[in-house]
């Protein structure tokens, strides 16, 4: 009996830690299946969170640990989820798992809590984690899970970064807090200065600079919509 | 798959056990180290008013806490000015424990009204500077603030805003150091001594340097600056009898140095 399940697994070796389909996972959502971009979701949090650098930089972070625990644990669960209440275990789980993330930023980086905490709050109802799990997480082993998790969330979290990136450095003139005008302006001497934008501090900043990035992924990858 | 009704109920319970279980859990674990971290908040939001803000970020959690220990004296006042020193049950009251969102729900008369008393350095006898705390509502939550007063009671030397929910890059520019400083070397009391607050003006960009009573306003956040200015109207108001026995208290001691 025993050998004979050897020659079974021989015959049929494991997939690699990092296979092709694997890379797919992570690959796919950062750019031709981008869930901002292209399948426009979170666009919420991406026009809200975004006027600087370091709070955007923090709630990617979460949405990651987020999203990875939550397709980790629905996978684990997917065998005994009753399929008629389905919706609301994916709630509870996500759920439970911002109040953890809310509760270690309020203990150890109080200042990004009081600052993020509506919008921590907010990944709860963020459709990009919800979609992953009722669209994988309920139908795929637990490691496939968590790499699809993270590429959709590595995908949600540079193009807030982009976009906050933009926002600060012509909305505040800084990046991550460091004041980058007025390093500029010094090299060119006393009378010039650069004037700070306005409205790229408002969401419509976000709104314009998000509709360019798509602009010009759209043009790359030749991708329509249908 | 189709599963029977006591297969999803004992589903439900058991999940909701496990996660309420990890999240009470993590909250109790966590919340000795939370208390501490809004201890140090408040602590640095009432420094705030008196401090520069690039001084206070220069400093560590330990250092604002020994800072705060070392310049800062607290007393609770109520409305007619006269010093608490303990509640109903005989417990002292503490000015940096005092809630002022809970007492906020009841009437003027019956809240505590803290004060921070910021002493010179070296001299811990001679006052820099007075802090009152203010609270009031702004467009989608609470708001909060410490305004430091100079030692004539009127001038304004600085104020910290704090708010739960304003709106980011809008109302809740009303945290940022530039706006706040806008309320520097302004003035609560007119010429003739009597009560008029300072008011954030509608729009922005004007100069309000020559009116010692206006502030310059927040651009699309107008029901955000009306919460601020309603806060320090009345708040200041509440404080205004303890200012006036300060004030009497002092010129009596001049009176006695002559």
């Amino acid at each position: 009996m025993s050998t004979e399940t050897a020659q079974a697994e021989v015959k049929k070796p494991a997939e690699g830690l990092l296979s092709k389909r694997r890379k797919k996972f992570i690959t796919d959502p950062l750019v031709d299946n981008n869930p901002i971009t292209i399948q426009v979701l979170g666009i919420c949090s991406a026009l809200a969170v975004t006027t600087q650098m370091q709070p955007t930089l923090v709630m990617a972070i979460s949405v990651i640990f987020v999203m990875v625990m939550a397709n980790l644990t629905i996978s684990l669960m997917r065998n005994t989820i009753p399929t008629r209440v389905r919706i609301i275990v994916q709630l509870a789980v996500v759920a439970s798992l911002v109040t953890l993330v809310n509760e270690v930023l309020k203990a150890f980086a109080f200042d990004m809590y009081k600052e993020l905490s509506v919008f921590v709050g907010l990944i709860i109802t963020n459709c990009i984690v919800m979609g992953r799990l009722e669209a994988f997480a309920l139908g795929n082993k637990p490691y496939d899970s968590i790499l699809d998790g993270f590429g959709s969330a590595l995908g949600y979290s540079w193009i807030i970064l982009a976009v906050a990136f933009f926002r600060e450095l012509l909305g505040s003139g800084s990046v991550f807090g460091v004041q980058v005008y007025d390093a500029i302006s010094g090299l060119f001497g006393e009378g010039f200065s650069l004037a700070t934008n306005g409205l790229m501090v408002s969401p419509v900043g976000a709104f314009i600079i998000l509709g360019l990035i798509i602009w010009v992924q759209r043009t790359k990858t030749g991708y329509v919509e249908h | 798959m189709q599963q029977s009704n006591a297969y999803i109920i004992t589903f439900s319970v058991i999940l909701t056990v496990v996660l309420g279980l990890l999240l009470s859990g993590t909250s109790q674990v966590l919340a000795p180290i939370q208390k501490k971290a809004v201890e140090l908040d408040t602590k640095k939001q009432i420094l705030g008013a008196v401090l520069d803000a690039s001084q206070l970020r220069a400093m560590k959690a330990d250092e604002i806490l020994a800072f705060y220990d070392k310049r800062i004296s607290s007393k609770v006042v109520d409305i007619e000015g006269n010093v608490l020193e303990k509640d109903a049950d005989g417990n002292p009251i503490i000015a940096e424990n005092v809630n002022v969102a809970k007492n906020y729900k009841m009437a003027p008369e019956k809240r505590q009204y803290p004060i921070f008393i910021f002493h010179k350095e070296g001299n811990p006898d001679d006052v820099e500077a007075y802090i009152v705390q203010v609270y009031g509502a702004g467009l989608w939550d609470e708001i909060w603030g410490f305004l430091a007063l100079d030692t004539d009671l009127n001038t304004i030397a600085g104020v910290t805003f704090g708010h739960k929910s304003e709106t980011p890059g809008l109302g809740a520019r009303i945290t940022e150091g530039a706006v706040q400083n806008r309320f520097q070397g302004k003035k609560i009391f007119d010429e003739s001594g009597n009560f008029q607050s300072v008011a954030m003006q509608k729009g922005e960009g004007k100069d309000y340097s020559d009116d010692l009573h206006k502030v310059d306003g927040l651009s699309g956040a107008t029901i955000t600056a009306n919460g601020v200015n309603a806060m320090l109207n009345n708040y200041l108001r509440y404080y205004k009898a303890y200012f006036d026995k300060l004030k009497a208290s002092k010129s009596s001691e001049v009176v006695a140095l002559n």
